[in-house]
């Protein structure tokens, strides 16, 4: 329920609704697209990324010298959790052996694993926490895939590219755009159930930068319904893909010609560190969200922390577009306990419209997500002062659904929602007779390990898939492509890297990347608390943390995961 | 209780335009495994744990409602009822005693999904132990997502997989319907299994679908990809820009 001081607010919502309903249904756009310049100007005043502090330049590896979200180069410039000298008798008798490592049990994880499968390669596939937890298990709305009559690939193309600011890479576009209806079809294969009408043909929808309806969904729970059917298919073959949960990666292993040959697990249960021996390695770990870059409230897994970029600098993989970091336009920010969950882009894509305090509307509302992320961050910030606050000491604006069931007809937001619904109605809220109160939240790395159109990475051997990898999207990923990006990249990467598998011996394991990394954070003079990967971020009140701190010194309490100090960004924020 | 109760709340990181004057928090006792702790009354269970001090490893996944990973058991004072909740998205409530089961043991059917027919058939094979549901409703009961399992399990029994898949479709698989079955049947994965059957034989296919396969395995596409991805920005920006979008 609405505290009662809102209750003005919401009617300046209901005044104007019949307007903009009106020309919501007229067909023309129901404000106007931004052009080049304006869409420049939003961006660089109110976007993040642009923020003082956001970017610090990183002193080590493969990218030095550039500049990196500030987040990001303390994990990269941090300690590593293993020291290799004590690590010798354990690369010479691994703990484990496979054909194939898969590191991370998300989406691109269990594709890969299926895949490989199919090519006639066993695979070992390791996950931090649960086969399934993961960013691709939280989607919502939709997936992207040009199957429509009047959609084509190519157009596919040409938004994708828009969207990142035509600096993707172009052949990952290609291949993420052609791929598309195949996956639609390979998924329903394995029985994923998809919105249809009718007569069989897919339902497409918009999301913002879409310029033509080509969102395909499952209600709004398309993430669950994919994730759950792949983690299924995994399951039925326990012969030929070993899954071990709660041993994340925190290192990989080379051999001595510089291949990839591996990876040290430290298992989350016995805290034992545990040497991985394998042909080929693939990272699918997924993003950052709960690094809460810039102090922003995210919609990522709790175990979202950017592990796999992490493990991949520190053996020598090139990261590209580390410097751009996706916010969703709309995470809740009312109430409190759902504050920064992901309110999903499928709910624009139906008619759903973000106003102001007025009740009117101040950007169109499919622009391409830091457009559109930029624009709320606008209004709601002093020089126009727009927003609406709620007792907890947040700002948003309205996201009006009621709209939806208007335009569409009365049951489509209970049918198409039923996720959302849910979320609000435990409060309180009938999201078909009240708007939302949302503002931007942490959702996606845009960039990642760069790969290439057979996930290949820079190191022989390394194999990176889904949101891990940079290059897909540019600077800015459009709605429906990290779905799609983690069906078409995980298939591809398990594909390519049981075939180089098939050709390997690999040589003498070593650490000795992880020494080098030491010597170069010594050499830049370089002095740090942190130890990455983070795992896992720490929710204990400050107080307790510091307490906690008194075990500093102990090898456990060395670990990230005790104590991560997730508060640099904000501190930097601040100054 | 050791710590003084603190008026800040151990929520997550707050949206940096955030203005810090969060009113002063009330707080309730809970029992977490027994343990008592003063948390914040507006504290969901798992920010409620993590305030306590401890770290969650099992018990918190998506932290959203979308996993299952936190599914949680408690009892109310004065109440006889055992209650049950995702720790995400559950309040605590004064004097709430609260144990979070992470995981339900339990087997999964293994089949090969190419090989099965959409009928009571396969239920019977693979997952007889529905046919000893005597209908109590103890798992739509303890359904934290509110879904009528037994009505889906009844629809198994009948062999009605459109129903399985359509009661079933909000499942976050949390396993506590399949803990609470005095029948010991395991619901959520007689779901998952109901959905695969009406995605692979029963959803109606798309014809537009396979023929724009048919065009980009054709190489239909490839020469304006080529011309596209020979383009330099400006031309391409100019394209962008330009194009027209679909009402």
């Amino acid at each position: 329920m609405y505290p009662d001081y809102l209750a003005g607010l919401l009617k300046e919502v209901d005044r104007t609704r019949p307007k903009r309903l009106e020309l919501a249904k007229s067909g023309n756009p129901v404000y106007p697209p931004m052009n080049a310049e304006e869409r420049k100007d939003v961006l660089s005043k109110y976007h993040p990324d642009y923020s003082k502090g956001a970017l610090q330049k990183i002193r080590v590896g493969p990218n030095k010298g550039q500049e990196l979200t500030t987040e990001i180069t303390e994990l990269l410039e941090a300690h590593s959790m293993v020291e290799p000298r004590l690590m010798d008798i354990h690369l010479r008798e691994p703990d484990y052996e496979t054909d194939l490592l898969i590191i991370g049990g998300g989406g691109a994880g269990c594709w890969a694993a299926i895949t490989a499968m199919q090519n006639g390669v066993n695979s070992m596939l390791v996950t931090k926490l649960r086969l399934g937890d993961s960013n691709s298990m939280m989607s919502e709305g939709g997936m992207q895939a040009a199957v429509a009559p009047q959609d084509s690939p190519t157009r596919h193309y040409l938004d994708a590219l828009g969207g990142g600011h035509f600096e993707n890479n172009p052949e990952l576009v290609r291949i993420l755009t052609q791929d598309g209806p195949e996956v639609v079809k390979e998924l329903e294969r394995l029985g994923v159930i998809w919105d249809k009408m009718p007569d069989g043909s897919m339902q497409v929808l918009h999301g913002g930068g879409t310029s033509r309806k080509r969102m395909v969904s499952c209600r709004d729970y398309i993430g669950a319904i994919i994730t759950r059917t792949l983690m299924d298919e995994v399951h039925n073959h326990p012969d030929k893909i070993q899954v071990r949960e709660f041993e994340p990666a925190v290192e990989l292993v080379l051999d001595d010609k510089g291949r990839c040959a591996g990876a040290i697990l430290y298992s989350l249960d016995s805290e034992q560190f545990l040497t991985v021996k394998a042909k080929a390695t693939i990272i699918t770990t997924g993003g950052f969200g709960r690094l809460h870059i810039r102090g922003f409230a995210t919609t990522n897994h709790y175990g979202a922390t950017g592990d796999g970029l992490v493990m991949a600098y520190r053996a020598g993989a090139k990261l590209a577009f580390m410097d751009s970091v996706q916010y969703h336009p709309t995470g809740a920010v009312f109430p409190e306990q759902i504050a920064g969950f992901l309110i999903t882009e499928k709910i624009r894509g139906a008619g759903g419209q973000p106003l102001n305090k007025n009740g009117d509307l101040f950007v169109f509302p499919r622009e391409p997500r830091d457009i559109e992320s930029a624009a709320i961050i606008r209004e709601c910030s002093p020089d126009r002062n727009m927003g609406i606050e709620t007792y907890a000491g947040r700002t948003g604006v309205w996201l009006d659904s009621p709209l939806i069931d208007m335009i569409h007809g009365e049951g489509y937001t209970k049918h198409q929602f039923p996720g959302m619904c849910r979320q609000f109605n435990r409060f309180g809220i009938d999201i078909t007779k009240q708007p939302m109160l949302i503002y931007p939240s942490l959702h996606y790395q845009n960039g990642g390990v760069e790969i290439n159109g057979r996930c290949e990475t820079n190191i022989p051997g390394l194999f990176v898939a889904g949101e891990a990898s940079g290059g897909v999207h540019g600077r800015n990923r459009l709605m429906g492509n990290s779905v799609l990006d983690y069906n078409v990249f995980g298939r591809r990467a398990g594909r390519y890297a049981s075939e180089y598998a098939k050709t390997v011996t690999v040589g003498k394991l070593s650490l000795d990347h992880v020494t080098k990394h030491v010597k170069e954070l010594k050499k830049e003079g370089i002095e740090t608390d942190l130890v990455s990967p983070m795992i896992l971020p720490s929710y204990t009140p400050e107080d307790v943390k510091t307490q906690q701190l008194a075990r500093l010194g102990s090898a456990p309490a060395r670990h990230s995961m005790l104590r991560s100090r997730i508060s640099p960004g904000d501190k930097k924020a601040a100054e | 209780m050791s710590r003084k109760p603190q008026t800040k709340v151990a929520a997550e990181k707050p949206s940096k335009t955030v203005k810090q004057t969060p009113p002063k928090a009330r707080m309730v006792t809970v029992y977490i495994m027994g343990k008592r702790h003063v948390v914040p009354e507006h504290a969901t269970i798992m920010r409620a744990i993590e305030y306590s001090g401890q770290q969650i490893i099992r018990g918190a996944g998506c932290r959203e409602g979308f996993c299952g990973a936190c599914g949680t058991i408690y009892r109310l004072p004065g109440d006889y009822k055992i209650h049950s909740g995702l720790a995400c998205t559950t309040l605590v409530q004064e004097g709430m005693s609260l144990t979070q089961i992470p995981a339900v043991p339990m087997e999964k059917a293994i089949y090969d999904i190419e090989k099965l027919s959409p009928d009571v058939d396969t239920i019977k094979r693979l997952y007889p132990v529905v046919f000893r549901c005597v209908a109590c409703n103890t798992c739509t009961k303890s359904c934290p997502q509110g879904i009528q399992v037994m009505d889906y399990i009844q629809a198994a029994k009948r062999g009605d997989v459109a129903s399985i898949m359509d009661i079933s479709f909000d499942c976050v698989a949390c396993g506590l319907c399949a803990l609470r079955c005095p029948a010991e049947i395991v619901q959520h994965k007689v779901g998952v299994l109901g959905r695969r059957l009406y995605g692979r034989y029963l959803a109606k296919e798309s014809k537009e679908l396979d023929a724009r396969i048919k065009q980009v395995q054709g190489g239909e596409y490839d020469d304006e990809y080529a011309s596209m991805m020979g383009m330099d920005k400006t031309s391409l920006s100019k394209m962008y820009y330009e194009r027209d979008i679909e009402p």
